[in-house]
């Protein structure tokens, strides 16, 4: 409750046994006589940064909706942190700490830059409604902590000029920016980005490249994305998935996958 | 002639020339007007977080009064029966989460604007079972409410200013002042702004949707029960009491339906508007405007400005 930023360790990427934080294991998923899923199975390890990428409608965004609990998928397992669940509601993944952005982001846009970023740290205040009510004793040092914790936050992202400006009147791409600071402000265990980057020019792309390797380095997040920038994908990601028509066609680091033949037939087309 | 003079000139000769039958008219009118906003004011919270129109809001506020004065000539004391009171609230609040907004979820909107029709008819029987249909007297003196009326001599006349009605505008501001100091700063009020905004962001970060339906609706409540007990004791408690709480519609219309500060002053303008209408224009038509002014007001509104005076402007891509 009490760390503060500085005082996270960077962990050391141990190569030896990398321990699983989230298995996915035959998930299969349908809307009516749609399947948006079927028999997907994969891993995310600690630490690292997992792509998600496919062409449109291959069932990425999907993915991340069963992982946080947006979405029960019909068959299958979901592992995070050794506990196997069956149906998981948001609520329960937060709490379990899973973060998430979204494609279209979804911002208070009635709230301030600092606002949004408090409501990241609901679960961690945990002093009564009556407390509350009168922001008295425990109360009131509960919230400077969160708050102190929020700044940090806000100044690692570089949205210091933004703190109180209602988020609905910022540029897109930093309202990307304030809704990865909502994320990283539950400190989460897995962080889940919608395509963190799309809509956003080649400049803010490079500084959201560089806060999504910060966040990975220093805080030792460990980061699921889906992006449809290749460059940016093949660059910043460990291991990256591919999915298309709702299978995984392919798995492995970013080299493996630019080079199966499966992959390129997906992204290029083929002839029949 | 005579008519557009009695239209357009006289009703104002005549506030000038008697400007304390103005005030006194301009007062009644602010405390209608404060009323009607804090039946408003419980819309726009249930609204505002749970998209759900509820039409039961007016029926929550005789319901409550009417507990509350049913407990009292049950024999229990008066504090404690209030304290009873807001604990019904509580439980009706959680049992409405559970039976109705839980299972209904994601349902279209119509569905759950139904759901609070057959709220309403429930609670009407409800009451009804439990303590009778008749009118009852709101226990205005034994919760230490003011009785009585103060006469100052101003503007060449005497303004009367009912003590009850001076408590109930006071206890309204305190009541709207405290919810929104709450909204801004608070964990929960913080939570609550959330939901309003994006139901999807909320359960993201981990804001229970359930948790927060299950307060606002007994802050709705708590609301209505304040409501309750300044309408009663300026006139009865009664099923009849939703007819007022109707006018809640015309206050939303021009406050718009996610504005908090939109329904206090929504509901000045048409308190004030009513009665300085049926004073001076009233006559010309033969009286009785005060049922029907309201509607009229909020139509012309509709005209020009359909998200009301603070709604959220509707912009949409094609």
């Amino acid at each position: 409750m009490n760390e503060t930023m500085e005082q996270l360790q960077p962990v050391v990427a141990s190569a030896s046994a990398p321990e699983k934080l989230l298995t996915v294991e035959n998930v299969t998923l349908s809307f009516g006589g749609v399947r948006a899923l079927s028999d997907v199975s994969f891993d995310i390890r600690k630490g690292e940064i997992r792509a998600i990428i496919g062409p449109n409608g291959a069932g990425k965004t999907s993915m991340l909706n069963c992982i946080n609990g947006f979405y029960h998928p019909q068959a299958g397992r979901i592992t995070f942190k050794g506990k196997t669940r069956q149906r998981m509601r948001p609520y329960d993944a937060a709490r379990q700490g899973i973060a998430r952005t979204f494609q279209n982001v979804a911002l208070f846009k009635g709230m301030t830059t600092l606002d949004n970023i408090l409501t990241g740290r609901t679960l961690k205040m945990q002093r009564s409604f009556f407390w509350h009510l009168f922001r008295h004793g425990p109360a009131m040092n509960e919230e400077i902590e969160h708050r102190k914790y929020c700044e940090e936050i806000i100044d690692f992202l570089e949205i210091e000029h933004i703190r109180k400006t209602p988020v609905g009147r910022l540029p897109y791409g930093l309202q990307k920016r304030v809704e990865l600071g909502r994320a990283l402000a539950m400190q989460p265990d897995l962080l889940l980005l919608d395509e963190p980057m799309a809509g956003m020019n080649l400049e803010e792309k490079e500084d959201m490249c560089r806060f999504i390797l910060d966040v990975n380095r220093h805080f030792g997040t460990t980061i699921a994305l889906i992006e449809h920038d290749m460059g940016v994908v093949m660059d910043i990601s460990d291991r990256v998935v591919v999915l298309e028509y709702g299978h995984k066609i392919a798995d492995g680091s970013p080299d493996e996958v630019k080079a199966d033949q499966r992959v390129i037939d997906a992204y290029l087309g083929v002839l029949h | 002639m005579d008519i557009l003079y009695s239209i357009f000139v006289d009703p104002f000769v005549q506030m000038g020339s008697a400007p304390d039958l103005l005030a006194q008219t301009l007062w009644e009118g602010f405390v209608g007007g404060i009323l009607y906003a804090l039946i408003a004011l419980g819309f726009v919270l249930i609204f505002k977080a749970s998209g759900v129109f509820n039409f039961a809001q007016g029926i929550m506020v005789v319901f409550a009064a009417l507990t509350l004065v049913g407990l009292y000539e049950k024999g229990v004391p008066a504090f404690l029966a209030l304290a009873l009171t807001i604990g019904v609230m509580f439980v009706l609040a959680y049992a409405i989460e559970r039976a109705v907004l839980r299972p209904l979820v994601n349902q279209p909107d119509i569905i759950l604007f139904m759901a609070t029709f057959g709220l309403t008819y429930l609670l009407i029987g409800l009451g009804e079972a439990i303590f009778g249909g008749n009118p009852k007297v709101m226990i205005a003196e034994q919760l230490y409410l003011p009785k009585g009326a103060i006469d100052l001599k101003i503007l060449g006349g005497v303004v009367t200013l009912q003590k009850i009605d001076i408590a109930a505008a006071i206890i309204a501001i305190a009541m709207i002042a405290a919810l929104s100091l709450f909204f801004q700063y608070t964990r929960i009020g913080r939570a609550l702004r959330a939901v309003a905004d994006s139901h999807k962001a909320a359960l993201s970060v981990g804001i229970s949707l359930n948790q927060i339906w299950v307060i606002v609706w007994f802050i709705a409540g708590v609301v209505a029960l304040i409501t309750g007990i300044m309408w009663g004791a300026r006139s009865d408690v009664s099923f009849a009491l939703q007819v007022v709480a109707l006018k809640a519609l015309p206050v939303l219309i021009l406050g718009g339906f996610t504005s908090v500060p939109g329904a206090i002053v929504g509901g000045l303008i048409i308190g004030i508007g009513e009665k300085i209408g049926e004073f001076y224009w009233g006559p010309l038509v033969g009286g009785a405007t005060e049922s029907w002014l309201a509607y009229c007001i909020a139509l012309v509104f509709l005209m020009f400005r359909p998200q009301g005076l603070f709604g959220e402007r509707i912009i949409e891509r094609i």
